[in-house]
């Protein structure tokens, strides 16, 4: 009896983590995959009539939406690339006994609801506001310049939105790294520039794939930065998914664009998990 | 590359070079500021470590024996002094461009790389050119055995295997001396000894200077050809392993190298530049050097230099009287612990050679005696 509750103890500590996942993510994903192939309306009601052109549909309609969406969520992963590997590398080696003080300081916007921290972001970004307004008053900036309204605005606010995203991971890399390590590759006559290209980034690039993916996911399909500062020409498909589902109550089309979208994502990921996450990668970087 | 397997690997230096010490540290001081205050972690070394010797640096940890071997690899600059490398000061020139190497405690191997690629490493920064680099790189891994390893990451190696790789990435650079930093801390007993006698074959192969840093006085006695045993930031004493062994220069030394019986005695009578101490009842021993009358002088026995024996000994040996207070069999010795009727708790080791059965027991009353060569004075008070 006792051996038998040992054997068990595992799937036991999986069950009530697994039990969630099956009824909060697999059911309604197997059911939206199910609504996305039906056709009716909102008065008549939805029959499933494995109705594929719902998926050839969306591409005609909102395929534009998808490149826009995929191509943003390609740019601000790399300005979130950008901006998180300087930041976490200074916290990580020369960060001294306050390394959890300057984490923490990066990640206190976050105490603040997201859609919060947008609309503030359109505030101070909106043409006579604290920021354009006195440049634009007094002649420094045309009057025709804005940052609202702009393909600019929604990657640099997804940018800052999901920043912590990839500053940790990164971080969580750097700092695993075991200094002598470093030490050693100076020792083996290596300049700072050799040692960071050679040692340094190769070790952290595991860190630099997990930020990816946890940045490139929520913000190919976030629709709350394309909302509130895109404006109508800069508008991401998680906007548009939303407007159909909700505002149009056509279910089965919006079924369809998020399925399309979760395959290219899941297609995307792949490929550059192929393409940067192998060890002859490493390798190579090594030489 | 090499003829025949032990011609060693630095090109000849020739004979007038050979007087010029591999290291030198001339005065060589270094403070740390910590929390406002001042704390010298290495306060005035100086050392000559020769072409091609096995020099280890002893001692336990905090004697500034690591900070030493951090300075002389480029990592630390002395506070004051100066440290030379064959003659010329680099005072100021960064590790990457000083022409010594260094094994690390933990190896420090770079765990994205193949065997063949962390061997390769310094080769590849100094831009060998690609065919003498893969001849180097396996000729230095058949010296440390590897052969056949080239691809294996360091994570699928053995202990003592990784131990080995980092020896072959820095020897494969053919340094003016190799620094190794307590190498083989993180191996079990039998490979550590193992390693022991391999790095000693390894050093006569390829003929470089080893600097070795340890605080295990037995691995620096089987290998060193010259000891320096450091104690808070000092070299307490400089010397082959049998002087440092047999002559302790001071009470530190003799208790951190081996086991170390401290005797002390009151100088009843002197002259001839000889002195004779009283130590307990009957308790008689000679040591060379004069003492006034009445002075306190302290004295290290090494335990296997001393004989136990139920009858008083001869005349000329030195000799204290006790009772025997543990008998512990090792096999191939055995250990007796006597207090001594002067007060002092000592350990006597013999050998099983022809002794079918121990020589005392416990509780029982003795004599040890030992040759009076033996007695090395470590101090004295009035």
């Amino acid at each position: 009896m006792r051996r038998l509750r040992g054997a068990l103890a595992p799937y036991l500590m999986i069950l009530p983590g697994g039990l969630w996942m099956a009824v909060f993510f697999v059911v309604p994903l197997v059911f939206m995959f199910s609504v996305s192939l039906m056709t009716g309306n909102i008065i008549d009601g939805f029959k499933q009539t494995w109705h594929w052109q719902n998926y050839t549909d969306g591409f005609h309609t909102y395929g534009d939406k998808l490149v826009r969406s995929l191509w943003y969520g390609l740019l601000a992963t790399v300005a979130c690339i950008a901006l998180a590997y300087p930041a976490a590398y200074w916290i990580a080696f020369k960060g001294g006994r306050r390394k959890s003080t300057y984490l923490f300081l990066l990640l206190l916007p976050f105490f603040v609801s997201f859609v919060l921290r947008t609309l503030a972001w359109k505030l101070v970004l909106t043409d006579n506001g604290p920021l354009l307004g006195p440049l634009r008053n007094h002649g420094l900036l045309p009057s025709d310049f804005h940052v609202l309204d702009s393909g600019f605005a929604v990657v640099s606010g997804l940018t800052y939105n999901f920043l912590p995203f990839m500053v940790l991971p990164i971080y969580v890399a750097l700092e695993r790294i075991d200094y002598r390590v470093i030490e050693a590759s100076y020792d083996l006559y290596a300049s700072r520039t050799q040692a960071f290209l050679r040692v340094v980034l190769p070790l952290s690039l595991p860190g630099v794939f997990a930020g990816v993916i946890m940045t490139f996911v929520p913000v190919a399909s976030d629709y709350v930065n394309s909302e509130v500062l895109g404006g109508p020409n800069n508008v991401m498909i998680g906007h548009i998914i939303r407007t159909e589902y909700f505002d149009n109550s056509s279910y089965a089309l919006a079924s369809a664009l998020s399925f399309s979208l979760m395959a290219l994502l899941l297609v995307g990921i792949f490929a550059y998990a192929r393409a940067l996450g192998t060890e002859d990668v490493l390798e190579a970087a090594g030489r | 590359m090499t003829e025949t397997q032990h011609a060693p690997l630095r090109d000849d230096p020739g004979r007038a070079e050979d007087a010029v010490p591999a290291i030198e540290l001339a005065g060589v001081r270094k403070e740390y500021h910590a929390y406002g205050e001042t704390v010298a972690a290495v306060q005035g070394v100086d050392l000559a470590i020769a072409q091609g010797e096995f020099f280890s640096l002893l001692g336990p940890s905090g004697c500034g024996k690591t900070t030493t071997m951090r300075m002389v690899a480029g990592f630390e600059e002395p506070t004051a002094g100066e440290v030379y490398l064959l003659g010329e000061s680099v005072t100021g020139v960064p590790a990457n461009r000083r022409d010594v190497n260094m094994v690390f405690q933990s190896y420090a191997l770079f765990p994205h790389m193949s065997v063949f690629e962390n061997v390769a490493f310094g080769l590849r920064r100094k831009r060998t050119p690609k065919a003498e680099i893969t001849e180097r790189v396996t000729e230095m891994l058949r010296i440390v055995d590897l052969t056949g390893r080239e691809r294996r990451r360091p994570s699928e190696l053995s202990g003592g295997q990784q131990q080995r790789v980092a020896l072959a990435r820095a020897l494969v650079n053919r340094p003016r001396a190799l620094l190794l930093d307590e190498p083989l801390g993180a191996l079990d007993l039998k490979l550590r000894q193992a390693m022991q006698v391999e790095l000693k074959r390894i050093q006569r192969e390829v003929g470089i200077t080893f600097v070795y840093v340890t605080h295990d006085q037995g691995e620096a006695l089987t290998m060193s050809d010259r000891i320096a045993v450091m104690n808070d930031g000092l070299v307490e004493q400089l010397g082959t392993p049998r002087e440092i062994y047999e002559r302790p220069a001071s009470k530190f030394v003799a208790g951190f190298i081996g086991t170390s019986n401290l005797l002390a005695g009151d100088a009843v009578e002197s002259g001839g530049g000889t002195s004779v101490l009283k130590h307990g009842d009957g308790g008689r021993i000679e040591v060379g050097r004069e003492f006034a009358t009445g002075d306190k002088v302290e004295l290290t026995v090494r335990p296997e230099k001393m004989q136990i024996t139920a009858d008083e000994p001869g005349d000329g040996l030195c000799r204290v009287h006790g009772k025997v207070s543990e008998v512990v069999y090792l096999g191939t010795s055995t250990n007796y612990n006597v207090t001594t009727d002067g007060g002092a708790d000592v350990v006597v080791f013999v050998q099983n050679a022809m002794n079918a059965e121990d020589v005392a027991r416990r509780g029982d009353t003795v004599w040890l005696s030992w040759e009076p060569q033996h007695s090395y004075v470590i101090g004295s008070a009035e």
